[in-house]
């Protein structure tokens, strides 16, 4: 069934599943993405992060074949992005939309069994059965999907992207309206796909999910602000810091902290509170601890501050340069 | 390009019909069409004056020989405006564009899931209909009847090409339209002009011979294929998935 489209042999693997180049996508006068660039490995989950309206299922849209890019180019599994290469890409990719998208009327081996006639799939009992129970609903295969939960369908969702065993998952928003239970049920799955080896695409503004899930994220808000690892952003952006709290403040924390000459910099977050920008944690952290014991104080806390993907974020929602990190 | 895949129209064939079978008030109220033109037509041909010969009986049989046509130009209008439009109202039609179909083949599985109970439903009705007269009419209704070839003819010849309309009009509605109901409105709007036509043919402003009905079967024949082409170029997917237009 795949003809052409199945390239994606052992031998090519350590080409990228997906590379973009410079990809645009215009409505009229609305630009939905632009200028987008970025390459995903094969078995990389790859996060693509962004607010709202900022151009991410826009983007998965146009990768899976669904909406013409206005300009850029793109290659999909191995797969050139062109109107004649549609068939070729669908068959070597699944898309997992926002909204579960079943039909209620029919069983959830039915949706199944219709996606995978729609896959051209071979034996596809077992690929349900198999599908089926790695969401773990091998025992609700017979309910009708108007009977099950907004999580339950999202598991049959999930399964039915499985089913085909796509060289790409993309992933869109999956644990949208989940609520924690079910969302940490996803989270386990995609975590099981990727000890498996499949590629994933996975947009959501959700930045505690990508932190946990992505090998690498991308941050888009029309352009692509950042791509990289998460720890590598974080160290790009910020430098390292050490967080103090003592019980009372102090009476002249310039006369303590000025003289470490390890510490560049420090600011007050609040009266008893101190966070000092440091060169490397490990070498202040002794020095800084004297001083404030010389000192008199009362140290309730000391502590390398940890930034998290959130704070990248709402660093570049800012409006920071764009940069590329490794 | 990728040839067309049998099976895949077959596949959206198949989900139509079981979710048909899951959905029964579907078949129920199409069938209320058929029932109450049969039951017109029934009242229309067995009710004449008993001194009715074979000449004067011709006037009582066309109209309601002709009226069974009505049948397969209405009743798929509402089935086939669901079509697109249905999927999108409940959030399937994007997984659905995802997989490898192609628009051909979804338009395919699509219509044959419309054409299939219109057109048994329909040659069910004509089937009834006609044992009905040779068994029970008076033999002047009969021959008449069985005597009209061209009368015949037509039934059996432009009840397809009818529906063919009807679903191709009214998969246009549904692509158009960004709500069902909209769809199903316009699906029944733009059934009116074969109605138009069959109400011609039985009040003989169009006088139904051989020739008549082949030529009017072979413009319904263009107008039907012109018309699956038009949903085939409409049915781009940015324009489905998307409330704007391809660039």
């Amino acid at each position: 069934m795949s003809g052409d489209g199945a390239i994606v042999s052992e031998g090519v693997r350590n080409e990228p599943a997906l590379v973009v180049n410079q990809l645009t996508k215009r409505f009229g006068n609305r630009t939905a993405f632009a200028d987008v660039s970025f390459e995903v490995a094969h078995g990389e989950v790859f996060g693509f992060l962004g607010p709202n309206g900022a151009g991410k299922t826009t983007t998965v849209r146009t990768l899976g074949t669904l909406i013409a890019p206005t300009s850029g180019s793109a290659i999909v599994a191995g797969i050139p992005l062109n109107p004649d290469n549609g068939v070729e890409i669908r068959q070597q990719i699944a898309i997992m939309p926002e909204a579960p998208g079943l039909y209620l009327r029919l069983t959830v081996t039915e949706n199944l069994e219709y996606f995978a006639a729609l896959y051209g799939l071979h034996r596809p009992d077992a690929r349900i059965r198999e599908a089926l129970g790695a969401v773990n609903l091998g025992d609700r295969a017979n309910d009708l999907c108007g009977s099950l939960s907004k999580g339950l369908r999202q598991r049959v969702s999930l399964a039915r992207t499985l089913m085909s065993d796509p060289t790409i998952m993309f992933l869109d928003e999956p644990t949208s309206g989940l609520d924690p239970a079910a969302a940490r049920e996803v989270h386990t799955l995609i975590v099981g796909l990727r000890q498996r080896g499949v590629t994933i695409f996975l947009t959501t503004h959700r930045l505690e999910e990508a932190e946990k899930l992505c090998d690498r994220v991308a941050i888009l808000n029309t352009t692509l602000k950042t791509v990289g690892r998460p720890a590598a952003l974080r160290s790009q952006l910020f430098r390292s810091s050490i967080l103090v709290k003592v019980r009372t403040p102090l009476d002249h924390p310039g006369v303590v902290f000025d003289s470490i000459r390890s510490v560049e910099s420090w600011h007050a977050e609040d009266p008893a509170t101190y966070v000092l920008e440091v060169s490397d944690p490990l070498l202040a952290a002794p020095e800084v601890t004297r001083r404030l014991v010389e000192s008199g104080a009362d140290v309730l806390h000391m502590g390398e501050r940890h930034r998290s993907l959130e704070d990248v974020y709402l660093a570049l929602m800012g409006d920071v340069a764009v940069m590329t990190a490794p | 390009m990728t040839a067309t895949d049998r099976n895949r129209a077959q596949a959206v064939l198949l989900k139509e019909l079981r979710e048909y079978r899951r959905r029964r008030s579907i078949i129920a109220t199409m069938a209320i069409l058929p029932i109450l033109i049969l039951i017109a037509d029934a009242v229309a041909v067995f009710v004449v004056p008993r001194t009715t010969v074979i000449l004067d009986a011709r006037k009582y049989v066309v109209s309601p020989v002709l009226y069974l046509l009505l049948i397969p130009s209405v009743m798929p209008s509402t089935l086939s405006a669901y079509s697109v439009a249905g999927e999108r109202e409940q959030g399937t039609l994007e997984p659905l564009l995802t997989t490898p179909i192609q628009r051909k083949e979804f338009i395919l599985g699509k219509a044959a899931a419309v054409a299939l109970p219109t057109m048994v439903l329909s040659y069910v009705v004509f089937a009834l209909f006609l044992c009905g007269v040779a068994l029970f009419a008076k033999t002047a209704i009969a021959s008449a009847t069985f005597g009209q070839g061209a009368l015949v003819l037509a039934l059996f010849l432009l009840a397809p090409l009818l529906a063919g309309w009807a679903i191709a009009v009214g998969m246009i509605a549904s692509v158009k339209a960004r709500d069902v109901r909209v769809a199903q409105q316009f699906g029944t709007l733009v059934s009116l002009p074969p109605v138009a036509l069959i109400l011609m043919l039985a009040a003989g402003v169009i006088h139904l011979t051989y020739l008549t009905a082949i030529i009017i079967s072979a413009a319904l024949l263009l107008i039907d294929y012109g018309a699956f082409q038009m949903v085939s170029r409409m049915m781009i997917p940015e324009r489905l998935v998307m409330d704007s237009k391809p660039e």
